[in-house]
């Protein structure tokens, strides 16, 4: 749906983007994380088409829409809705007159327009806001009426710059259960900046780690969790308590991770049967990417056969981490 | 030793000027703003953070604006009277003060409209870039819509400040409060009709700027709600 190939950008001979690829699959969402100075905002910046790329294309389905000027880009423009960083509203117009500014800008006229702005007020659940101007809402609702305002041309790509930056955790939740389902119910590819890693837990499919202008890593976010090698599986998943004096009393330590309803519920009771062995759980916890339950556990076996147990749950589709005591490679 | 005018005359001549002082001002600030508000509008544009940026344009336009504001009223009242006879057909009563009045308002509400427009924030301008809006929709319905109350309080100061400049009409018979003051009042002595002159003066300043005040605020959707 939309591909960002090789894009470069710099800024008074200071490199911001070094060659970001990026492709999100039609209808996913993808979080864009990475520290300050990443590149972030210059690639949401570029793909808004508000900043030219030095090289490099932009690909809304296979047309690249980085050199576009004209009529051409504005129709482009239409085709990517924006949900800026920071206050974006008109604060002379109220909530509908905000939604329905592309409209207007795209030529649909007056009762249609009406009918949209109708629809994408109940999208973000803010009918009975019609009618109030923005310094009347909520930053959440203001957020989400920005949501709207992007929708509200049909775009095929929902770009969200830093959408809850300036938010308390609770009305995060009310943004993002709008971007969510601006995804299930209209179908968008949705490309979300942050430097939250609640956004990417909560909304994400696929997840792109930016650093020093590149891609240094790049998934489907279950897919990571599981690596080990992932950097971003350690700040996805529930934090792991270092306790060795604990450790110490067991044959084997190892850490688990477990996804999927079936795997968290029943997996490590049924290894502890099957083989014998007495299992405890050390620390770790459960949280929820997206809608999937996932866990990791930080887990002490005690019995001849606990390796053969981890063999066994590793077989079982859950990856276990490391072998913290005991010979290495057991599992895993 | 001559008796004081009557206040009933001093009042027929506060009329009358007073009259001739809202024609000028009235018709001088039309002109002025519907030719400085596209000043203005240009010359944000082209500025380093505008839409469209054009450093040598701008700062062209910027120069010539300056150079406006920097002519004193006066110099400009009879510098212009070859200009002011073709356009109005004679150089001298109230309409003729109108062509220098509007001359020396048009780079001054150019400057203020620019400096309103400035203030509009750049996330909300950018926003308006995304949704695919032509330059001109953005500037109609975002710059100059979102500036409205402020650009009412500027039009109230240029009304002000061109009453303050059209007591200087008398100079070519344009009449008016400022020359009522002067000729009648200062230079004759009158002091019923200099303090009556000044007194009206800043009434009238007054309501007028009451009255701007008050339809800016009503033009205002910013409304900061306790939530």
């Amino acid at each position: 749906m939309i591909t960002v190939e090789n894009l470069t950008k710099s800024f008074q001979g200071v490199p911001a983007l070094k060659g970001v690829t990026l492709d999100v699959q039609s209808g996913s969402v993808l979080g864009v994380v990475g520290p300050s100075g990443a590149g972030k905002s210059t690639l949401a910046r570029c793909v808004a088409l508000l900043e030219r790329p030095d090289s490099g294309a932009i690909r809304v389905d296979g047309t690249d829409i980085t050199a576009l000027g004209g009529t051409a880009l504005r129709n482009a423009r239409r085709q990517i809705g924006v949900v800026p960083q920071g206050d974006s509203l008109l604060r002379q117009r109220t909530a509908a007159g905000n939604i329905a500014l592309p409209l207007e800008s795209a030529g649909v006229p007056g009762p249609q327009r009406r009918t949209r702005v109708g629809e994408l007020l109940d999208l973000v659940g803010l009918t009975d806001k019609a009618g109030s101007y923005p310094d009347q809402l909520s930053g959440g609702q203001r957020q989400r009426i920005a949501v709207a305002r992007a929708l509200a041309a049909g775009p095929s790509v929902l770009l969200a710059d830093e959408p809850t930056s300036a938010l308390d955790p609770e009305t995060t939740g009310s943004v993002l259960t709008v971007l969510d389902r601006a995804r299930a119910e209209l179908g968008v590819t949705v490309l979300v900046v942050t430097h939250d890693m609640s956004v990417v837990r909560k909304i994400c499919d696929d997840v792109a780690v930016l650093e020093d202008g590149r891609v240094v890593e790049n998934g489907r976010v279950l897919d990571l969790v599981t690596d080990a090698a992932s950097r971003t599986a350690s700040t996805l998943l529930p934090a792991v308590d270092q306790n060795p004096v604990n450790e110490s009393a067991y044959d084997r330590v190892a850490d688990v991770v477990l996804i999927g309803f079936a795997a968290v519920g029943a997996l490590l009771p049924e290894a502890a049967n099957r083989f014998g062995v007495e299992l405890n759980l050390l620390g770790g916890g459960f949280t929820r990417l997206g809608e999937t339950p996932v866990a990791r556990f930080r887990v002490g076996l005690t019995g001849e056969r606990a390796d053969s147990a981890l063999e066994w749950i590793s077989d079982a589709g859950a990856a276990v981490r490391r072998t913290l005591k005991g010979p290495q490679g057991v599992a895993a | 030793m001559r008796s004081a005018t009557p206040w009933s005359d001093v009042v027929e001549l506060l009329v009358e000027a007073t009259g001739e002082t809202l024609y000028m001002v009235g018709v001088s600030t039309l002109i002025a703003t519907l030719f400085g508000i596209p000043v203005g509008v240009w010359l944000q544009l082209t500025s380093p953070g505008g839409l469209r940026p054009q450093p040598a344009v701008h700062r062209i336009l910027g120069f010539v604006t300056d150079l406006g504001r920097s002519m004193p009223f006066i110099v400009l009242l009879v510098a212009l009277t070859s200009v002011t006879r073709l356009i109005v057909g004679g150089s001298i009563g109230s309409s003729a003060v109108i062509v220098p009045l509007s001359v020396g308002a048009i780079p001054f509400v150019g400057r203020l409209v620019q400096n309103i427009l400035s203030e509009v924030h750049v996330s909300v301008v950018e926003a308006a870039v995304t949704t695919g809006a032509t330059t001109v929709k953005i500037v109609r319905s975002v710059l100059l819509r979102e500036s409205l109350p402020a650009l009412i309080n500027a039009i109230g100061v240029t009304v002000i400040a061109l009453i303050g400049y059209s007591a200087m009409a008398g100079v070519i018979g344009g009449g008016g409060l400022g020359d009522l003051a002067i000729r009648e009042g200062y230079q004759r002595f009158n002091d019923r009709i200099l303090w009556g002159t000044v007194a009206w003066l800043a009434v009238l300043t007054t309501v007028l700027q009451f009255g701007f005040t008050r339809a800016a605020r009503a033009s205002d959707r910013r409304r900061h709600a306790a939530i």
